[in-house]
């Protein structure tokens, strides 16, 4: 239990503090690897809570792909980010007062909740205990049989995702010279070879 | 305090939620952090998704924040496809010079 706990806080206080350094970070580079920080503080949560295929999901997805490609964006542009960051002191004091007021509400709302006496009865999927059935195994179950129409408008999601970024960012530039396999497969003799004839001695 | 419940993964949550719009507000130009910001409060929801989900012991909760996390992943990848696209037209990224469809 003390064990479980003390992993709570380290995850919970590196994830937050990570966050933090997130948003304040002057470098956007050192953003990102905090962000990537945060997401693996926060597979450390679902770890702890029960969810590890959520978890691993989240390393995977989020650290794999989603980082990457953040990272790979804040290099690819030339930016000058100390530019960017002019005004950084003019919004704090609206920006930690809007916070401010959204975490009370937050806290208020977190302090006076309780669970619906009969939210018990009213499950559609019960977690069964671990050594019963696996947390990987009982999603499985439920997403590819119950689930199965949102789970494939998800795939269906990244389709569409993928080609919209792709078609964004694909572009031909003039003046580049490529190989184009059809046009040299079908060439023909009588198209580029032509016999003439030359008088003596005036060839070039 | 060596119990941890439901609450204290909210609170975890609601903090991150609360970074997240505070990042948003605190880095108004730079629309790469904005998006980062984004992700924050996204992994806010999932956190809070999870928690529930683990204290109620159903598991729909899990498979929603799956979808969440399918739709962040989408958005992440359109947002910068649509950001390097504009800094090739614009050379800049600066969300007050985004205003080129006032016509």
């Amino acid at each position: 239990m003390v064990i479980q706990a003390l992993a709570f806080y380290l995850f919970a206080a590196l994830a937050v503090a990570s966050g933090v350094m997130v948003i304040s970070s002057r470098n956007p580079v050192h953003s990102v690897l905090f962000l990537i920080l945060a997401f693996f503080n926060s597979a450390g949560l679902f770890v702890l809570i029960g969810a590890e295929f959520l978890a691993m999901i989240l390393v995977v997805v989020y650290v794999g792909a989603v980082a990457v490609l953040f990272l790979f964006v804040v290099m690819m542009l030339d930016i000058n980010f100390a530019e960017l960051r002019e005004g950084f002191l003019q919004y704090l004091p609206i920006g930690a007062l809007i916070g401010l007021i959204l975490a009370a509400e937050l806290i208020l709302i977190f302090g006076t909740w309780v669970v619906a006496p009969d939210a018990g009865q009213t499950l559609t999927a019960p977690i069964l205990p671990p050594d019963q059935l696996t947390n990987t195994h009982a999603l499985g179950q439920i997403i590819y049989t119950e689930y199965i129409y949102l789970f494939q408008a998800s795939g269906l999601i990244l389709l569409i995702a993928m080609i919209g970024a792709i078609v964004l960012t694909l572009r031909h530039r003039p003046g580049v010279r490529r190989q184009k396999i059809a046009d040299q497969v079908s060439r023909r003799r009588e198209d580029v070879v032509e016999v003439r004839d030359v008088t003596t001695g005036s060839g070039a | 305090m060596l119990e941890i419940g439901l609450s204290h993964y909210l609170t975890v949550g609601a903090i991150l939620f609360t970074l997240g719009i505070f990042g948003i507000f605190l880095n108004r130009k730079n629309v790469i952090i904005i998006m980062m910001s984004i992700e924050l409060m996204l992994l806010a929801v999932n956190i809070n998704f999870v928690a529930f989900s683990a204290h109620l012991g159903d598991l729909v909760g899990q498979i929603f924040a799956m979808f969440i996390l399918t739709v962040a992943a989408a958005e992440a990848a359109i947002g910068l496809a649509i950001l390097v696209v504009y800094f090739r037209n614009r050379g800049s990224i600066a969300v007050e010079d985004i205003n080129m469809m006032k016509g």
